[in-house]
């Protein structure tokens, strides 16, 4: 009993480890995005060894089932160029902080280490209730103790939402880059001489853009 | 039974990864990935220490243990989902804008 749970713990352990390695190793996206449904998984499987199950389901949900299909998504619709290539510009500059980190991080793992080995043998573990991490003892929390940050939760999640439709529609007639202009090695300019009376007064001025909309190129058809 | 200092000690190796991906990759979507990564490292820390020290709680609805590390890292869960949200947004917006992901091609602010 006790070893099944060490190589359970032990398993899951590498598994996160490599689907870490994974996320930031990988030439490719859509690897990143594999490896980190495999963290996703076994640090799902790691809460439940720990008694929390409910977050465990709950990580499943929205991590597995909500984040990495949303990454996978994007990548899909970005095509090819989600890879970048892999030119050297600033690859000193980069490998110096990244390093920098890595012996910062790694110091402190040393720490924690040293640290437990001066403690002796570690305290066990208490055994928990039955309830402990289950969805009933979770919602009577939830609802008595921590109502008010469920329910500013929900309002972030809302405006999030928003946000994210608003950004990731943009502007109707909005310019971009066209690929002769990306060759050249143009950068971007504001559109050419229309008055916008203000940030989103494309409802006020039809005609202007549509102007802009057949001068500019727009590389997306409007949805309106 | 594991000590928690093995889980501890797990989380923090994966942190560390991420804030290594974070801060060498420069595909703007593995850059999110990061960030994923190290607040599922959070997360595990969290839970480990909630699994650690159980006390009584004091809350008059629910009697039994306390269960602070785990709704912490329920609420890190529900702002995570709304952070990769508007991250993506993000990258989707400049890759209209400049038709790539690469961050260090993100200058429209540059003079």
């Amino acid at each position: 009993m006790i070893g099944l749970s060490i190589a359970y713990f032990y398993s899951c352990a590498l598994l996160a480890v490599l689907g870490a390695l994974g996320v930031v190793f990988s030439k490719n996206p859509i690897r990143s995005a594999m490896g980190l449904l495999l963290l996703i998984l076994s640090v799902a499987g790691l809460f439940l060894s720990l008694h929390a199950q409910f977050l465990a389901a709950v990580q499943l949900i929205v991590y597995a089932g909500a984040v990495v299909i949303l990454f996978l998504f994007v990548i899909m619709l970005l095509g090819p160029t989600a890879v970048t290539s892999n030119d050297h510009s600033g690859r000193w500059s980069r490998a110096f902080g990244g390093g920098l980190f890595a012996i910062a991080g790694f110091a402190a793992i040393g720490v924690v280490r040293s640290a437990g080995a001066g403690a002796g043998a570690p305290a066990p573990l208490g055994a928990p209730d039955s309830a402990f991490g289950g969805i009933g003892a979770f919602g009577d929390i939830l609802f008595s103790d921590a109502l008010v940050p469920f329910e500013l939760s929900s309002a972030l999640l809302m405006v999030a939402v928003v946000g994210a439709v608003a950004v990731a529609r943009g502007r109707q007639g909005e310019r971009t880059l066209s690929k002769s202009e990306l060759e050249t090695g143009a950068t971007f300019s504001p559109a050419p001489e229309v008055a916008h009376s203000g940030v989103f007064s494309h409802e006020s001025s039809g005609a202007q853009t549509l102007a802009v909309a057949s001068t500019a190129t727009p590389t997306e058809d409007p949805v309106r | 039974m594991i000590p928690v200092g093995h889980y501890i000690i797990l989380s923090s190796v994966i942190f560390v990864l991420g804030g290594l991906g974070f801060l060498v990759r420069r595909n703007v979507l593995v850059a999110l990935m990061s960030i994923d990564v190290m607040l599922n490292a959070v997360n595990l820390a969290l839970v480990a220490f909630n699994r650690a020290h159980l006390r009584a709680g004091r809350l008059q609805a629910y009697p039994g243990q306390s269960h602070t590390g785990q709704i912490f890292a329920f609420f890190v869960i529900a702002v995570e989902a709304a952070e990769v949200a508007v991250g993506l947004a993000i990258v989707l917006s400049l890759f209209r804008l400049t038709r790539t992901v690469r961050s260090d091609e993100a200058h429209l602010l540059r003079n």
